[in-house]
């Protein structure tokens, strides 16, 4: 196994290497909510701007809280999430420039077919939320302090339900992604909180449906945020800018809107302009 | 050609004692191997022959005494030296790898196909070394041994395992290997072996050396009671 | 269930068809396993070996802390190599996080131990075969680990492929430090973490089926070479 030194040369220059080569073209990082990158839409919107500026974008799916976390330190150039509180907290705190709403979908409690709470076709989802609660109908939430999480313990607050003490019996948290969670409650027969889009583009249904829909409560509002060049002297302003600025063009407006899954839209465009 | 006896001889051990486990196992021990050519270390079992082979090559530390050669003490200016064991340890290489490592830490030394042609290896050279037969496998040892450039050999019980035409094979070997000037202490119990090619016997019994002269004149004719029940029986009750 | 079928089915599909998006992320998935792999082995494979071999004071204490760091989750490593990677962290300026580059990183620290401590297991019962040898042959220190290494090679291959196994099939690690971006950073175990976050089960089980078909390829590949070499020379 007598190795000559080319290769090994060879292999260590390769090591070494191997991650330089994307650095060459122009790119940008967003950091972004699993929503948006599990239902396709990036893999419809991205090519759409890619040609157009000859940017690559790179998408990092994380949930909210990590990826407010992430680009706090630095590590990304734009930001897309859904949890308004916490990205105004962001603007606040000198991370990002400014805020922006980019889109809008909604939220939906899914449940299975049996639906043993008996909350299909509910409108009021605090109610619903409430009636899931009294009869210790199994609920699994994210727990992730994602930006559906946070949703979600928002309308447990408003229905006023303790679901911290009922955490492990009736109440589970998956601790994981919007896709990991679903599938979580399929197994289990559980009803839980989606966004619409992931909901629509999940492949592994089973029986479950939607069983709450409509209430303006669970409006599910998207911002674009780009991360502040004073705080994080590493970030790529032009490319950042340049797709920040494209989202909330009449183009990409139009883009977002564009996109379908199942011949349904999942995400509704409402930038001002 | 006698050419490293000037920095091997005089082999001397003064008041050399081995204890291990509370239990003395060595000494206290003089010898002193002043001609050249083979010096068989010979004795029942359990008398210390290996014992002292290895304290004599510094391969364990004796509890008390000394050991020099050609009047330096060992450690420092000892003359190049190299043990063949009973078993042999090969390396899981080549059989011509095997002569080449050793001939690598002499820095130098006679060709590896040479060497390989002296112990009948040539035919094997490619093939795995532990794949080879005992007799063989004690050659390579041997040769490998040599390709150290000793100017001094022990040989522990050499050809202990092996049938008579292997143990021909070797006892030709070392023939050859003493005429070319190179000391070898030798642990055999073979009484034949040793007649064959001990210039000189040292007897040993329970740790110590009793009788030390004449290859000849021990096995024919020893004073101390042990060598003769030795040699007589090969027996010591 | 019909989702093993189809797995297999869509399986079978990706590999004949020659999916380029398959072929990209197996490439980047071997390319970053094997970086890995070869440095884990550049460090592993003589830290092992001298730890065999000397007697220090402490080695006990190194020798258990190998064998406890083969069982750290590579979502430990993640973010221990996340923290040092990001543009907070103080390997920030290199600007490696999100890259290969990156999960080559966490991959070697991940399996470094493990080939360290695997090796130490096999060249200290060689060496115990040997020591008296090399004893006996007067051989000095800095030639007993190399020539331990070279003797113990068929064995140490397994050892590298017990770390090659590890690199290739966690997924912690590289999703952390390489955030699973399509064609920059997805790997095999990622793009199967993301099917299944779709909700995709059969698209990750066929990605699955086609990790376990590399792993086959691999290991068997390594026994053919290993086999191969033995007959033809043992040197």
């Amino acid at each position: 196994m007598r190795i000559p030194a080319t290769f090994i040369a060879a292999l260590s220059l390769f090591a070494l290497t191997a991650g330089g080569a994307a650095a060459q073209e122009k790119s940008l990082l967003v950091q972004s909510t699993t929503s948006t990158a599990n239902s396709g839409l990036y893999d419809y919107l991205l090519p759409i701007f890619e040609k157009k500026t000859g940017i690559k974008v790179n998408i990092v799916a994380v949930g909210t809280g990590q990826a407010i976390k992430n680009a706090s330190n630095c590590d990304g150039d734009v930001l897309l999430v859904h949890a308004r509180p916490a990205e105004e907290k962001f603007v606040a705190e000198g991370f990002g420039i400014e805020r922006r709403d980019v889109m809008y979908n909604d939220f939906i409690i899914v449940g299975p077919a049996g639906d043993p709470a008996g909350v299909s076709g509910m409108k009021d989802v605090e109610a619903a939320l409430a009636k899931i609660a009294a009869a210790n109908a199994p609920f699994v939430s994210r727990g992730d302090d994602s930006g559906t999480d946070k949703k979600e313990k928002a309308l447990w607050k408003a229905a006023d339900v303790d679901v911290k003490s009922a955490s492990g019996s009736w109440y589970r948290e998956s601790g994981s992604g919007m896709g990991a969670t679903l599938n979580t409650a399929v197994g289990m027969g559980a009803y839980t909180l989606s966004d619409r889009a992931t909901w629509l583009s999940f492949a592994n249904k089973g029986d479950f449906d939607i069983v709450v829909e409509g209430d303006d409560d669970l409006f599910n509002q998207y911002g674009v945020i780009r991360v502040d060049p004073a705080h994080c002297p590493s970030v790529k302003q032009a490319e950042g800018a340049a797709f920040m600025d494209w989202l909330l063009s009449p183009e990409g407006q139009a883009a977002i809107a564009g996109f379908t899954v199942g011949g349904k839209q999942l995400f509704f465009p409402n930038a001002r302009p | 050609m006698r050419s490293h006896e000037a920095a091997v001889l005089p082999i001397e051990a003064r008041g050399l004692r081995y204890k291990a486990g509370g239990r003395a196992l060595i000494g206290p021990l003089d010898l002193t191997i002043s001609q050249g050519g083979i010096t068989a270390l010979m004795g029942p079992n359990g008398a210390g022959k290996s014992l002292l082979l290895r304290l004599l090559h510094g391969l364990i530390r004796p509890t008390a005494g000394t050991i020099s050669f050609s009047g330096r003490a060992a450690g420092d200016g000892a003359p190049r030296q190299a043990l063949v064991f009973q078993k042999p340890v090969l390396l899981r290489r080549s059989v011509a790898a095997n002569i080449s490592f050793a001939r690598s830490l002499a820095g130098g030394g006679e060709h590896v196909d040479d060497i390989l042609a002296e112990a009948g290896l040539t035919a094997q050279a490619r093939q795995p070394a532990r794949l080879l037969s005992g007799g063989e496998q004690q050659r390579l040892a041997l040769a490998r041994a040599m390709a150290l450039r000793p100017q001094l050999l022990f040989l522990d019980e050499p050809t202990a395992s092996l049938d008579p035409p292997a143990t021909l094979l070797m006892e030709d070997m070392i023939a050859g290997i003493a005429q070319r000037g190179i000391k070898i202490v030798l642990v055999t119990h073979d009484v034949g072996q040793a007649r064959r090619l001990a210039d000189d016997i040292a007897f040993m019994h329970q740790g110590r050396i009793v009788e030390h002269g004449p290859a000849g004149t021990l096995i024919e004719a020893a004073e101390t009671k042990e060598a003769q029940a030795f040699f007589a029986h090969r027996l010591v009750l | 269930m019909s989702d093993f079928e189809q797995a297999f089915a869509l399986a079978l599909r990706l590999l004949f068809s020659f999916d380029p998006a398959l072929i990209e992320i197996v490439a980047l998935s071997l390319k970053v396993s094997l970086s890995a792999l070869f440095l884990a082995g550049l460090i592993g494979l003589p830290f092992g070996a001298a730890v065999a071999v000397t007697r220090f004071p402490g080695r006990g204490g190194v020798i258990i802390l190998l064998n406890a760091m083969m069982g750290l989750p590579p979502v430990v490593i993640g973010l221990l190599v996340y923290m040092l990677l990001s543009r907070a962290g103080p390997l920030g300026v290199l600007g490696l996080l999100y890259t290969p580059a990156a999960m080559i990183i966490a991959q070697t620290i991940l399996i470094a131990p493990i080939i360290a401590a695997l090796t130490w297991q096999v060249v200290e019962s060689l060496e115990g075969e040997y020591s008296e040898l090399f004893r006996s042959m007067r051989v000095p220190f800095h030639r007993r680990v190399p020539t331990l290494l070279f003797d113990a090679r068929f064995s140490l291959m397994t050892v590298m492929l017990a770390g090659f196994g590890r690199a290739v099939a966690e997924v912690g690690a590289v999703m952390i430090v390489g955030g699973n971006i399509d064609h920059l950073t997805r790997v095999m175990t990622t793009a199967i973490a993301l099917e299944t976050a779709k909700g995709d089960l059969a698209q990750a089980l066929a990605l699955g089926f086609v990790l376990v078909l590399i792993a086959i390829t691999v290991n068997g590949a390594v026994i053919v070479i290993r086999q191969a070499a033995r007959r033809r020379a043992y040197a």
